[in-house]
């Protein structure tokens, strides 16, 4: 893992919405090949983290990618209800990013979605575990290098939560990708991530889940809450 | 038939499919009934029009743009949301209009009269109707992406403001349009109602944006046609029609 170039410097990251400081002085780096997990407590600063480096906040400090890369992303409260309300298939969800019919279903394929009924329906109507497996399939197509998921699976059940990670591991051993997860499900973050970067506005912690995590860094993160996750390792 | 009656049927045509296929992404975006606000902002311009003898549309345009422009800058300046801005704006609108609106030519202004249809109307139907319905196919997608997420949209390069602009001067000329035909009133039908009954059909996007356009067609023809044969005012027979056509996709209901 070390041998792995840099393909993001983030250098004193300051980012201010409606005058309040969301993010202080922030500066970490990622590897090549990464999984990258942000955690924190809600409010900490995670999704704006992840919008400021993708561009869609203005921010003052440097967010220095080594060369262009192609993204793929899952912003956070993607949720199905947002589906039912249109009449669309998920085959046209498809269609923002991939014209080829093709390959739209050789994706859903490698997800397990194999019926080709699945790209007629509407994806607010797909069970929770076929629509997380479309959701990593939509966000996977065109064979981005470096993937963000803004804990695209925030409130959905538990056993779900296990597909969805997994099988994002899944593709990251097959493909050349790095992953930078937001999520504040340490369960997750010391199951799959390669570092972890704690945030509550500033860094934290810094380094390998089980190098950082310790009692004294999760209680600096998440105040007296530190009781609850005790038991998780 | 005589070139009145084939003037103000191209005319409800072009107008009622536009407004149809508009209306389906303003369904979308849960904003179907802005349509009806802005269409009563028409008023104080449509008032001036009939004073001063110029185009209906023209007048109507001219305080629907202000109006928008209004909204637009707000929206961007405030965060609040497009339905209290243009609720707070078109109040202001209407009260301005029925100051200065001609009691005698009320009826013209408020539920439309094809009869009074020009060639200049008719190819201003046909011409803007022809081009907003290009920019929207062009945007259509991109503000659906945008409605789901709108980060998602920015990240994948689509200029969410942009095309909100363009997509809120497009119902501002479809809705000036309209005027000429169902009158201020009924705007928000012309809008809303295919496009309701289109949901009802279709499971698709494709199926449901041009479902929206082809019942807003033939609503049109059916309510000209019957205002053919009953003389009875066409603004509301069109509408009329509109909502028989939704009673039927009733029993279609895809869920």
């Amino acid at each position: 893992m070390d041998n792995n170039s840099t393909i993001l410097r983030v250098k004193n990251l300051n980012v201010q919405l409606n005058g309040d400081n969301i993010i202080k002085n922030l500066s970490f780096e990622v590897k090549e090949r990464e999984i990258f997990t942000i955690l924190g407590p809600n409010g900490a600063g995670k999704t704006t983290l992840f919008k400021a480096l993708l561009g869609l906040v203005p921010y003052k400090g440097e967010v220095v990618w080594s060369r262009k890369f192609k993204i793929g992303y899952l912003p956070e409260r993607l949720s199905r209800a947002k589906f039912k309300e249109l009449p669309i298939s998920v085959r046209e969800f498809f269609k923002f990013k991939e014209s080829s019919d093709e390959k739209i279903s050789e994706m859903l394929s490698s997800v397990g979605l194999k019926d080709p009924k699945i790209l007629e329906k509407n994806p607010g109507n797909l069970s929770s575990g076929q629509y997380q497996r479309f959701l990593i399939s939509w966000s996977l197509i065109g064979s981005p290098q470096i993937l963000f998921f803004d804990e695209p699976t925030a409130g959905i059940d538990i056993g779900g939560e296990e597909t969805v990670y997994s099988l994002l591991q899944k593709f990251w051993k097959e493909k050349n990708l790095t992953i930078l997860l937001v999520t504040h499900d340490l369960n997750v973050v010391y199951k799959y991530s390669t570092n972890v970067l704690c945030v509550n506005k500033k860094v934290v912690c810094f380094g390998p889940p089980r190098d950082i995590l310790t009692p004294q860094n999760l209680e600096k993160l998440y105040g007296t809450e530190i009781k609850f996750y005790k038991h998780t390792h | 038939m005589d070139a009145q009656f084939i003037l103000s049927l191209i005319t409800a045509v072009f107008i009622g499919g536009v407004a149809g296929y508009l209306g389906s992404l303003m369904i979308t975006k849960k904003m179907a009934l802005a349509g009806g606000p802005l269409g009563h902002l028409a008023l104080p311009g449509v008032a001036l029009a009939l004073i001063y003898h110029f185009n209906i549309f023209l007048g109507a345009l001219l305080s629907i743009s202000i109006g928008t422009i209004i909204i637009w800058l707000l929206r961007v300046r405030t965060k609040l949301s497009m339905e209290a801005l243009t609720g707070v704006v078109f109040a202001a609108g209407v009260a301005l209009g029925f100051l200065i609106l001609p009691l005698s030519r009320a009826k013209e202004a408020l539920i439309g009269d094809i009869m009074l249809i020009d060639k200049t109307d008719a190819i201003l139907a046909v011409v803007l109707g022809s081009i907003v319905f290009l920019i929207i196919k062009k945007i259509y997608l991109n503000m659906i992406l945008s409605g789901i997420s709108e980060d998602l949209a920015q990240a994948e390069g689509i200029e969410v403001k942009k095309n909100d602009l363009i997509y809120l001067i497009s119902i501002a000329l479809i809705v000036a349009l309209e005027v000429k035909i169902v009158g201020i009133l009924f705007t928000v039908a012309l809008l809303v109602i295919p496009a309701a009954s289109s949901r009802n059909f279709s499971k698709n996007l494709l199926q449901y944006s041009r479902g929206a356009l082809v019942l807003g067609i033939i609503s049109a023809v059916l309510g000209v046609l019957i205002f053919k044969f009953t003389s009875l005012p066409a603004g509301p027979l069109i509408i009329l029609a509109g909502a028989f056509i939704f009673l039927i996709s009733l029993c279609f209901k895809s869920g």
